[in-house]
């Protein structure tokens, strides 16, 4: 028997988070598209704010800045994504093994992601500090006669960045291969073994084969996360030098913040949704179809 | 097998403890001067000393009051969770369980607005803040954070698995949606509180590009971005700059600790579902 009830009741369940999310989800992005189309600054115009057409999508696919920037995020995702991808996978695999004191291994390699960026940041500016600090003495004892300015040089500073930032993150990829390693079926393993492979074609044959998907996804939301890097560039190497690590998001801040030319900085915001989000519908399709 | 397992299992541990050792070690050395000489060497992954002044300068220091940024934060993640947690989950609910045939399309919105990431909304969220005259406030940290379309999605696929007879039963007995739902929902959902409130909860301590842009001074400002301003005043007092991280990784460490198993599965789900 099915009982009638007010649907005044439920839509009152449903306010405040339908409020909030109007606000300052479906209201913002409106804006951003909005705003992209008009010269709004931060700080009220003197001349009363004009829809500008296409001008802001113009002057921003022909600043050199914002293609540095592009290159320099699509450089950093290139880097991290494979070495923390292989990184995480080997770890995984060397966590699904059994061997004496496992479990504690395996809290121990969560650590990194919860300690706080800004506290990653730290740690890792001490080891790059110039002229002493640990990579450079490690360089040193390899027989290197002068220091390399990480942090300083345009050639090394992204490379710098990946290895923080991959330090810090590996254990998001490592948990989700894990948990895809653990859906694969033991007999197949059984069966490779049965046919006298080996634990290196073991991997190639059926561990490898059984991740496909986890693979996708892992490659796509690491994608994801490289197209948002931000916080280690603005407190490191503020975008430089001569920026070499200025990323789209601090490029979106400078232009729509800083600069204040907010509508500018909205029009680079939609660019970056719409990479960002192609990505995440790429993502949606293409597991969807498994 | 199992030795060289063992073996690389140390040498991950070596390379994930190796960092935060090395954190705590300089951090315990009122030494600065003897820190800048070992700063770049194995001594520095080892304490040499056990003294808590850096500590104590850290938390007692006039312009950077540490206190104060805890508090901050801890105010705004607590805040942000708590009620997000409230509002999230009694959206899902109606989603799952109201009669309305609207449901069907708000559900595919909530779907749909995943794909928006949150970097992309904050210049027009920056106006929308300046001309509430909301800057360098709590709330201002904590009102847009409190909804989030997929921790709706968690409750929701939580809820929706549900037996019918129980809520069916309910409503036999007289009990209203709202009572329904505090009665039998919120008891039921406590893996994906605990899911949404740990996610939440990791994601409110570590931002960062938010509140560097709408907190000002200190009487707003959060443990990150404080973190940051210290680094680059006092980037050569390493003890007291380490303190400061030890501090702030501290409650992180301690909640994952107690949150272990949840955790795990939470990022999992986040991974695979976000």
């Amino acid at each position: 028997m099915r009982v009638r009830q007010p649907i005044g009741e439920e839509l009152l369940l449903l306010a405040p988070a339908t409020v909030l999310l109007i606000l300052f989800l479906l209201l913002p992005f409106a804006m951003s598209i909005y705003l992209s189309f008009t010269d709004q600054r931060l700080v009220p115009n003197p001349v009363p704010t004009a829809l500008v057409g296409f001008d802001n999508y113009r002057a921003i696919l022909t600043d050199p800045a914002f293609w540095q920037a592009f290159r320099n995020t699509a450089y950093f995702a290139l880097l991290v994504v494979p070495f923390q991808c292989a990184l995480s996978l080997a770890i995984a695999v060397l966590l699904n093994s059994s061997f004496p004191l496992r479990s504690f291994f395996r809290s121990v390699a969560i650590l990194p992601l919860m300690t706080p960026m800004t506290v990653v940041i730290v740690i890792w500016a001490a080891f790059y500090r110039i002229p002493d600090g640990l990579f450079n003495n490690i360089i040193k004892a390899f027989g290197a006669s002068t220091y390399v300015d990480w942090l300083g040089s345009p050639v090394w500073a992204m490379p710098a960045i990946v290895l923080l930032s991959a330090w810090a993150t590996f254990p998001f990829q490592m948990l989700l291969y894990l948990a895809g390693l653990q859906d694969i079926p033991h007999e197949r393993y059984e069966a490779a073994r049965i046919d006298g492979a080996n634990g290196w074609q073991q991997f190639w044959a059926v561990t490898f084969p059984g991740l496909r998907n986890t693979n996708i996804l892992i490659l796509i939301t690491t994608t994801i996360q490289a197209f948002k890097l931000f916080t280690q560039v603005d407190i490191l190497t503020r975008g430089g030098p001569v920026g070499s690590t200025n990323t789209l998001v601090r490029y979106m801040i400078q232009q729509g913040y800083t600069s204040q030319l907010v509508g500018y900085g909205s029009a680079v915001a939609v660019i970056f949704v719409l990479i960002v989000g192609a990505l995440a519908i790429f993502q949606r399709v293409v597991v969807k179809n498994e | 097998m199992n030795v060289v397992r063992l073996i690389l299992g140390v040498l991950l541990a070596l390379l994930v403890l190796g960092p935060l050792m090395m954190m705590i070690s300089v951090s315990l050395n009122p030494d600065e001067a003897a820190i800048n000489s070992i700063l770049g060497t194995a001594k520095a992954f080892i304490p040499t000393a056990l003294s808590t002044q850096n500590y104590q300068e850290v938390i007692n220091d006039p312009y950077q009051p540490f206190v104060r940024y805890l508090f901050n934060t801890l105010f705004v993640t607590v805040c942000t969770v708590g009620l997000g947690v409230m509002v999230n989950s009694s959206a899902a609910f109606a989603l799952a369980w109201g009669q309305g045939a609207y449901r069907k399309v708000y559900l595919a919105i909530i779907i749909a607005v995943f794909v928006i990431p949150g970097e992309g909304l904050l210049i027009p969220l920056i106006l929308m803040m300046s001309r509430l005259g909301w800057l360098d406030t709590y709330q201002v940290q904590i009102v847009p954070f409190i909804a989030s379309a997929f921790s709706v999605f968690l409750f929701y696929q939580f809820f929706s698995k549900l037996p019918a007879e129980l809520i069916e039963a309910a409503r036999i007995d007289g009990a209203h949606l709202p009572t329904i739902f505090l009665k039998i929902g919120l008891p039921l959902s406590k893996p994906v509180i605990a899911t949404t409130a740990i996610l939440g909860f990791l994601d409110m301590w570590n931002s960062y590009l938010w509140p560097s842009l709408v907190t000002r001074g200190v009487e707003f400002r959060p443990l990150s971005v404080a973190m940051a301003a210290f680094f680059s005043s006092q980037q050569s007092y390493w003890g007291n700059v380490t303190a400061f991280a030890v501090l702030m990784a501290l409650p992180v460490i301690i909640v994952f600790l107690i949150f272990q198993r949840w955790f795990v599965a939470s990022v999992v789900g986040s991974g695979v579902k976000g």
